[in-house]
């Protein structure tokens, strides 16, 4: 009963943080309409904004990726690969009739004769409210396929694969995701994925800034939607996890044969957890789409997989909060704070400060990550949550009282 | 209750067990008891799903159970605790036995307080992670946690492996208050002097053949146990 509160009483306080986050992220991205003569960190045109949007698309693409590496223990490097299936499928979807000749004009059009938004757009019109709720309707109805269909490539490579251990399955998820690279670039398949081509001119993040009828903004939600993508994803993750179905996980992850043993069914676990982690993955890769503006195959390489997993390794492997606070450290360490280095200064006397240059950034960036990986074994967050570290505090003052709380976390 | 009839397994043209027979019936303590590699816990986890017989038949509560998957045996009620204890290292020692609960869905306080009853150590230490309990804690994790799936059968590979005498005689004392408390239970063992004096039907078990059954305490006494396996 107590312990039904406790966790209830959680839960709570957690649903109010991240509304209250939700909210803080509209507020900040509409302060340039609200204050005059703002800094200019905060207006849209800031840096600020693009580190949003991208961090809260690696946040979900890098939890996905910890669920499967860090929670099941299972070695996959795919990732790039599921969110190239995701990618293609909401781009695929969501080109408007109108757009396709000239976006497929190497193929002659497209051979997708529809597009999700204008689908509704036949039910509930294309202009006004109606065009926004065929809009949302269609965008959501897209990303639930990307991750679907990612999931279904998942479910059937897993059949042979996933009966491979630790470093051969890495190779083999490696191999998977740069067979579709090739794949998707295939002349042949031009007029679905527009071969070599990139797709452009389906609906992005600014697709959902609302306009007034003279086409100007009236209010910006750009950042909230990946946001609010990512942390729907993510808290569906999270309570997978705190499930039996996550404890049968770490279980795996711990050792196959006691997990075996206590009746835990190796084969189909894997492929679950798999299956999900392929699934936001693919939701993951739809939203870098959106981000990108574009999708094309070139983008999703194996470069992009080893930055997901510096993240999750950084963050802590089997800690989500670690997982998103590393994602919004990184974006912005690599998009933000550190693209000075990379631009040459030369002082009024001439002298050029030395090192400032085009590529120095990457340097600096490969130093600082080598120094948090040998000073941080287990990542920033070891495999704790954030709720956990306030925990500890308490756990100072009563130690009885907080060993009976953090059980009770677990119930 | 269990009846193993003939049972041969191989590992890759090894015959580890050559066709054995053995009964535990229900509500009785059965040891196996035999050096190393005499076959015992490959017998234990071919009976568990774990490995595959090459022949032979394993029955449970009437109920042909040859070559079923782990899971279904869990179902059936029939639990192993693996040789080397196998708890979960990085998960709390309430995680451990929630997961030896993963094949029921119904509500758990029943047996948690009954595993607890059983092992107030580990309710002192419920927070802790399975890791860092010391051996003969993590014993009885292991055997807890088998517990938690409400088992009609126990099988225990070895539980005295590796611990202090001591601990080893605490062991024994659970070993008999679960036999008290309904569950049947086969044990593995290397300590035979312990495991026959708690057992009612005791065999002994040389390079995957069975060479010797009767009463516990009738193997006790009997001259070949004693110089091959009680060191007198
Ligand atoms: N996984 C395995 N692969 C191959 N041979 C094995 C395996 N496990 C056990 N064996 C062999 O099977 C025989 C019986 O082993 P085991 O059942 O572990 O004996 P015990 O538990 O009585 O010490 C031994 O010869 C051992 O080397
Ligand atoms: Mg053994």
């Amino acid at each position: 009963m107590l312990q039904q509160e406790k966790s209830k009483k959680g839960s709570f306080i957690a649903l109010i943080c991240i509304a209250a986050l939700l909210a803080l992220v509209v507020l900040v991205e509409n302060l340039g309409a609200l204050v005059p003569n703002l800094p200019s960190v905060l207006r849209p045109t800031s840096q600020l904004f693009i580190v949003l949007k991208k961090g809260a698309v690696y946040s979900l693409v890098a939890v996905s990726m910890n669920l499967l590496n860090g929670f099941t223990g299972l070695f996959s490097l795919g990732q790039a690969g599921f969110m190239l299936l995701g990618a293609y499928t909401y781009a695929i979807l969501t080109v408007p009739m109108a757009n396709k000749d000239q976006v497929y004009y190497l193929f002659g059009g497209s051979a997708v004769k529809f597009s999700l938004q204008e689908l509704f757009g036949g039910l509930f019109g294309n202009t006004g409210v109606g065009g926004a709720v065929s809009l949302v309707l269609g965008v959501l109805v897209a990303l639930i396929l990307a991750g679907l269909v990612a999931a279904f490539f998942a479910w059937l490579i897993g059949l042979p694969v996933l009966r491979l251990k630790s470093d051969y399955l890495a190779i083999a998820t490696l191999g998977f995701a740069e067979i579709l690279r090739a794949i998707f670039q295939w002349q042949k398949l031009g007029p679905v994925t527009n071969g070599a081509n990139m797709i452009k001119s389906f609906p992005t993040f600014s697709s959902f800034n609302v306009q007034n009828a003279d086409g100007e903004v009236v209010l910006r939600l750009s950042t909230f939607v990946p946001f609010l993508v990512a942390v729907v994803c993510i808290a569906v993750i999270v309570l997978l996890i705190t499930s039996s179905y996550g404890r049968a996980f770490k279980a795996i992850r711990e050792d196959e044969i006691a997990a075996e043993a206590m009746g835990i069914n190796l084969a189909k676990h894997k492929s679950l957890s798999f299956c999900i982690s392929s699934f936001f993955a693919g939701v993951g890769g739809a939203l870098f789409a959106m981000y990108a503006t574009n999708a094309q195959a070139k983008a999703f390489t194996s470069t992009m997989t080893y930055e997901i997993l510096l993240i999750v390794v950084i963050g802590g492997i089997g800690s989500i909060s670690g997982s998103c606070i590393a994602t919004f450290l990184y974006v912005a360490c690599s998009e933000w704070w550190l693209r000075f280095l990379d631009t040459p200064v030369i002082l009024d006397s001439g002298f050029q400060i030395p090192l400032l240059r085009d590529g120095f950034r990457m340097v600096v960036f490969s130093i600082i990550i080598m120094i948090v990986v040998l000073f941080f074994r287990k990542g920033i967050m070891g495999e704790k949550e954030l709720p956990d570290l306030f925990r500890k505090r308490k756990k100072k003052a009563a130690p009885a009282a907080a060993a009976g709380e953090e059980g009770s976390s677990n119930g | 209750m269990l009846k193993i009839t003939d049972l041969k397994v191989n590992y890759g043209g090894i015959e580890a067990v050559k066709g054995i027979s053995l009964e535990v019936p229900e509500g009785e303590v059965v040891t196996l008891i035999g050096a190393n590699g005499a076959g015992k816990s490959t017998t234990l986890r071919t009976i568990a799903g774990l490995v595959k017989p090459a022949g032979g038949r394993v029955e449970f509560m009437g109920e042909d159970i040859t070559g079923k998957d782990p899971t279904s045996i869990v179902k059936k009620g029939i639990t192993l605790v693996p040789e080397g204890r196998k708890i979960f290292p990085d998960l709390t020692v309430l995680e451990n036995l929630k997961i030896g609960a993963y094949m029921r869905k119904d509500d758990l306080t029943d047996d948690l307080n009954w595993v607890y009853d059983l092992f107030p150590r580990l309710k002192e230490r419920h927070w802790q992670a399975g890791g860092t309990l010391s051996g003969g804690e993590q014993q009885m994790l292991a055997v807890g946690r088998a517990l938690m799936s409400r088992p009609k059968l126990i099988m225990m590979d070895e539980p005295s492996l590796g611990l202090a005498p001591l601990i080893v005689r605490g062991i024994f004392d659970i070993i008999r208050e679960i036999h008290k408390q309904g569950v049947t239970i086969l044990l593995i063992e290397q300590n035979a002097n312990m495991a026959l004096q708690a057992a009612d039907m005791g065999y002994v078990m040389e390079t995957g053949r069975i060479t010797l059954s009767g009463p516990g305490q009738e193997l006790l006494t009997n001259e070949a146990v004693k110089a091959a396996y009680l060191g007198a």
